[in-house]
């Protein structure tokens, strides 16, 4: 696919002609991953030796915390598309991807307090990578807020567009921040190039599926979610109009 | 069920509040979608009418 035939899916209604096809199947994998992996993960792999069954908590940590980071990046280069490029498209995909990734972030905070009580013998500390997921959070909640608190839907988009800019780098840090100071609670990553770092393989394939699983619903979220975002900007438009005449 | 011993609750409240958090983001967007197509369809076939 050139890059030229990339931009035609920036046209509102291909994009929304496109997705009617594309959105049932990816719903589909969606369900079937999501529900293999975390039935797998619960009902069908052993205790850790250390964690006991609070393990099985990874299934859900581990996908939600990298989709909490990773749906930033995805807001990120599509805030740059409209910067460089005013495609209402990816400005609207941006929108539509933040409650998600706002989702994804409170779950990985949530079960990593649920799992850190035991664990650690706290619900919370001020710990690198906690603090800095707390953080992308807000971030996440002020994004939201901007879109909502700007009528002219340009502006909005310009104005959010900035602050992902300003709040990737609160997303790099989430990712990094076990790298860049030691001193903290929270461990290393559980998935690693490096075979030796990460979990052992009964665990691993599993998390696999289910990193698989809250991918697949990402996409299938974010595209029902960018088509409601277009047909709301055309019924705003609409609106004016007829305001207007 | 799994053998989940001291760990139960920790483990199914784990689980119990994150699929609660998605199924209500999912539910959430169909129910948007839906209201936003259904209003839009309205007010395109009151432009249309009205030329």
């Amino acid at each position: 696919m050139s890059l030229n035939s990339l931009w035609e899916y920036a046209n509102p209604r291909k994009f929304i002609e496109t997705t009617d096809k594309v959105l049932p199947w990816v719903s589909v994998l969606a369900v079937l991953a999501l529900v293999g992996g975390l039935v797998w993960g619960f009902f069908f792999t052993p205790a850790d030796y250390r964690q006991g069954a609070t393990v099985k908590i990874i299934y859900i940590h581990v996908p939600s915390a990298l989709m909490a980071i990773n749906i930033w990046l995805m807001m990120l280069v599509t805030s740059l598309v409209w910067i460089i490029r005013r495609h209402h498209v990816s400005a609207l995909a941006a929108r539509a991807a933040a409650p998600v990734g706002m989702v994804m972030t409170l779950i990985a905070l949530i079960t990593g307090a649920i799992w850190g009580q035991p664990m650690w013998g706290t619900w919370w500390a001020w710990d690198p990578r906690l603090t800095s997921f707390l953080i992308l959070f807000l971030f996440y909640i002020g994004y939201i807020a901007l879109w909502s608190a700007i009528e002219d839907d340009d502006t909005a988009a310009d104005l959010t567009s900035i602050l992902c800019l300003v709040g990737s780098v609160f997303a790099l840090l989430s990712r990094y921040a076990v790298n860049f100071w030691s001193q903290g609670l929270h461990q290393g990553a559980s998935l690693s190039m490096d075979k030796e770092e990460h979990v052992a393989d009964v665990f691993y394939y599993p998390l696999l599926l289910s990193i698989a699983g809250f991918v697949l619903l990402f996409i299938s979220l974010v595209l029902l979610r960018t088509r409601t975002e277009i047909r709301a900007r055309r019924m705003r438009v609409l609106l004016a109009r007829t305001r207007m005449g | 069920m799994p053998e989940l011993g001291k760990y139960a609750a920790t483990v199914l409240s784990a689980y119990g509040a994150s699929i609660l958090l998605i199924v209500v983001l999912v539910g959430a967007s169909i129910y948007r979608a839906n209201k936003i197509k259904k209003r839009l369809q309205g007010i395109e076939e009151k432009a249309k009418r009205h030329g």
